[in-house]
């Protein structure tokens, strides 16, 4: 009999198509509610049918928020899945389909049984329900998860899918002699909101009054646009599937000169499209939010993969020099307030403001009292009189915004070079100025920028940006190493105390989901300092904790 | 409103003698016409001596990017339906690198006003072929002279279900004024392409050559079929026809689709979201 401990990584792989995202949400609905703390993420194959998809559940006594490569239990749904997950097996529990006739696995006839209950397409609650009794979980507790995802299917559906789940907990009892699992209920977690990623931004934005928003699918930012477009009536918001990026990031910056705050969702490749708008919104000094679910590139790449390639994309992208911030929130805890601060930074100093999230982070799902959302939507839009002129030359910058039919004033933007007015100049004099007018709110995006989180007082630090947050945090926790973490979420501009702080420690290491280590060069540029050691993972999945924990372990021992 | 009223000190960068300046005129006619305050007034285009247009007009406007102006003339509609909204590009401009958009604009049928100054040229980079130039039209990129079929913009939007599409010549300042009232008026998309000479790039297609080459017609314009024959006209033999081609009552536009405007007209930017709503969503993740 194998025994764990407070913390178990339970994984569930199958193809797709068979439903493993199901058995996530229902599992996540019953551990809540019996008191366990999750974390799941998933990774998954670039296609509809077949392939092996598979999501990791923690289930634990105490807060989860981070992948690890070790499976403590895994549900082989598919004929594949054990193959497919063979370099991260190591005393792991398989319990796999009795047809597959897996050698180290305890069967369970789960596809036969489904075939009972009226086809294949119930295996995937089948093996839900065993995982529920594997874990304790109350039969009522897991039938009211079913009960809260199938209701709106009627209830036909809905009393086959708990047949389904009685049957696959009865089958959860044989697997109680193989396996023990010790995890505690914490009361307070049944009072805990479960997110995602792409929700927790998703909030963010509804907070930072976001009123438009079109985009183009692109995985991973579809979800984004599916919350988005979920949301829209209740919270007063147009979206539009536009017929590319290039004119969903146009009409943003149509919407946001007639007044309305706007988001554009993309990938990689798709905001390659929108560049030449980042570089309009630069010139019409007009304010949008642009949200890049990084995934690995070149091109269309690994499209349902992770990465953290495209900061310096955003970093560059546009013609010409102009001011823009860029965020990388790193938890479901700050990522509501990060994006609804971005919204006010936007509008407030008229600029793009860039939130670069990955697979990793829109997808991964944990428990937490309550994201904060401490930020207000602020007013940056003014009425005119007779003789506004749109691009008036001020101390700052930063030119009171109006927009048309509000107030007697004229609104007049243009890509051109411009006078004050609005008006195409070659007045060199007046390019020169505009210029500086455009870049000189960067001081400002640099006075406000956020401080990066400092975790830890030792000597040594381990410098990360996005996702890569918990991670990090927990390698560390869980190691022997003294390291401190230096987590950023904003990327662009670093705050201006960044090298006085990073100088403090003896050594350093960037760690980073990509080749280059553009954050460390970013450093270096921006902060004028160089890290001493760098851990660069591409091959499009997330850092386990495992792997971070034994770099620590090399590079600060 | 008297033309007048829409007039600017500006310094105005077309060539001595374009068709540009006729149409600048009869807008500001057309717009003193139906009365249009000049802040209410919303100009959108994208770049090109087409696309400078706005520049000599008193209005609010926006000037973006070559071939994305309709992207940002739909949304300032969506998010503002009291504001008159026109845009105004060229042919390259519109056809060209904007097909796309063209193309969805029209499926999309926001209550926009589209202006196509159509000198079957690219003035502004100074002469190469549009994708409406004429078969043998010959450039000094186009050496051996077009061979492509061109463009055939009222026959597509025709085909796409565009509710109102018309044909104006720059040489006859009245009947584009005439023209130009009817489709800001009509509620829907409105494509007006205007026939423009560019009297420094086109030698071809002179004032001269569009006067011999068009004629108005006066066909049934409420009959899809008969206004997509007509569309064909001109294109390998025969005359353009002007005037309006096709009218018909439109269905919903864009923005009246929008459920944020069922039961409330206030603009989109004017409304504020509510904190109590975003506490109700958060709530709902709570209770999974
Ligand atoms: C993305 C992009 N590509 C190319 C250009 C250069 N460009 C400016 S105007 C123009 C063509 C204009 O032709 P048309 O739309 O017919 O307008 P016209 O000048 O004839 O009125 C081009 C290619 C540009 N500004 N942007
Ligand atoms: S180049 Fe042609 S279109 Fe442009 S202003 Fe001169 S005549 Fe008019």
């Amino acid at each position: 009999m194998k025994e764990v401990m407070d913390d178990v990584a339970l994984v569930l792989c199958g193809e797709a198509g068979q439903g493993i995202q199901t058995v996530e949400a229902l599992l996540i609905r019953a551990f809540r509610a019996t008191g366990y703390h999750i974390f799941s993420s998933k990774e998954y194959m670039s296609r509809v049918r077949g392939g092996e998809n598979s999501t990791l559940i923690r289930v634990s006594s105490a807060p989860v928020r981070a992948f690890v490569d070790r499976i403590d239990v895994l549900f082989a749904l598919s004929p594949g899945a054990v193959d497919h997950l063979r370099e991260r097996i190591n005393g792991t529990l398989i319990i796999a389909d009795e047809s597959f006739g897996e050698d180290d696995a305890v069967g369970l006839p789960i596809l036969e049984e489904a075939e009972k209950l009226g086809g294949r397409i119930f295996a995937n609650v089948v093996a839900a329900g065993a995982a529920a009794r594997l874990f304790r979980v109350g039969e009522d507790v897991f039938d009211n998860a079913v009960r809260s995802l199938f209701e709106r299917k009627g209830p036909e559906i809905l009393n086959s899918d708990l047949r389904a789940g009685r049957k696959g907990y009865e089958l959860g009892e044989k697997l109680r002699e193989h396996l023990r699992v010790s995890v505690e209920p914490d009361p307070s977690v049944r009072g805990h909101v479960i997110l995602n990623g792409t929700e927790a931004v998703g909030l963010g934005c509804i907070a930072g009054g976001c009123r438009f928003m079109s985009s183009y699918p692109m995985t991973p930012s579809s979800p984004l646009q599916i919350f988005i477009a979920e949301n829209a009536d209740e919270f007063d918001m147009v979206f539009e599937q536009a017929e590319d990026e290039i004119a969903a990031i146009n009409m943003c910056l149509g919407a946001s000169y007639a007044g309305a705050r706007s988001l554009v969702a993309t990938s990689g490749s798709g905001f390659a499209l929108m560049e030449e708008a980042v570089g309009l919104a630069g010139m019409i000094e007009t304010p949008v939010v642009i949200y890049i679910g990084q995934r690995p590139g070149p091109a269309v790449g690994l499209p349902t993969r992770t990465a953290q390639e495209d900061l310096n994309l955003a970093l560059y992208s546009g013609p010409g020099e102009f001011a823009r911030a860029i965020f990388a929130p790193g938890k479901l805890e700050d990522a509501p307030e990060i994006t609804a601060h971005a919204f006010n930074l936007a509008d407030r100093y008229q600029v793009p403001v860039f939130i670069l999230s990955d697979q990793y982070l829109a997808d991964l799902y944990y428990n937490l009292p309550e994201p904060e959302i401490g930020v207000e939507e602020e007013y940056h839009i003014s009425g005119t009189d007779a003789g506004y002129r749109r691009f008036r030359f001020t101390e700052d910058g930063i030119s009171p915004r109006g927009v048309p039919g509000y107030g007697e004033g004229l609104v007049r933007v243009d890509s051109d070079e411009h006078d004050e007015d609005g008006f195409i100049t070659e007045d060199l004099n007046i390019r020169s100025r505009m210029v500086e007018k455009r870049n000189l709110r960067l001081e400002m995006l640099r006075d406000d920028a956020l401080a990066p989180e400092v975790w830890g007082d030792d000597s040594s630090a381990v410098i990360c940006w996005g996702s890569t947050y918990w991670p990090v945090r927990e390698a560390i926790g869980s190691s022997d190493a003294e390291v401190t973490m230096v987590h950023f979420s904003q990327v662009y501009p670093l705050a201006p105390d960044t090298r006085e702080l990073l100088e403090s420690f003896e050594v350093t290491a960037t760690i980073e989901n990509n080749y280059r280590g553009q954050f460390a060069d970013l450093l270096k540029l921006e902060a004028g300092f160089e890290v001493d050691h760098r851990l660069n993972k591409y091959n499009g999945m997330p850092f386990s904790v495992e792997e971070i924990r034994k770099f620590i372990g090399e590079v600060f021992a | 409103m008297k033309p007048e009223d829409y007039d600017l000190e500006a310094d105005v960068a077309w060539c001595p003698g374009c068709g540009n300046f006729s149409i600048l005129r009869a807008l500001k006619m057309a717009l003193a016409d139906l009365d249009i305050p000049p802040e209410r007034l919303v100009l959108v285009s994208g770049i090109g001596q087409a696309g400078k247009l706005p520049q000599y007009l008193k209005c609010n406007y926006f000037n973006g990017l070559h071939g994305r102006s309709l992207p940002a003339a739909v949304a300032i509609k969506a998010v503002n339906p009291e504001l008159t909204v026109i845009d105004v590009s060229g042919d390259g401009c519109m056809y060209g690198e904007g097909g796309n958009h063209f193309m969805h604009t029209i499926r999309r049928n926001p209550d926009i006003t589209n202006i196509v100054h159509n000198n079957m040229v690219y003035g502004l980079t100074k002469g190469q072929a549009s994708p409406t130039s004429q078969p043998g039209f010959r450039t000094p990129v186009q050496v051996h002279g077009v061979f492509e079929e061109p463009f055939n913009p009222l026959a597509v939007a025709i085909a796409l279900g565009a509710t109102f599409v018309a044909r104006a010549f720059a040489g006859d300042i009245e009947r584009t004024r005439d023209i130009l009232v009817e489709a800001i008026s009509h509620h829907g998309y409105a494509l007006v392409d205007i026939f423009q000479p560019c009297v420094t790039f086109n030698r071809v297609n002179t004032f001269q050559w569009f006067r011999e080459n068009t004629y108005y017609s006066d066909h049934d314009t409420s009959d899809r079929m008969v206004a997509f024959e007509k569309s064909l006209e001109g294109y390998g033999s025969g005359k353009f026809p002007l005037g309006v081609i096709y009218h018909a009552e439109g269905d919903g536009t864009f923005e009246e689709n929008l459920s944020i405007y069922r039961g409330d007209a206030t603009p989109l930017w004017r409304r504020r979201h509510d904190p109590a709503k975003l506490k109700a969503l958060i709530e709902s993740k709570r209770m999974l």
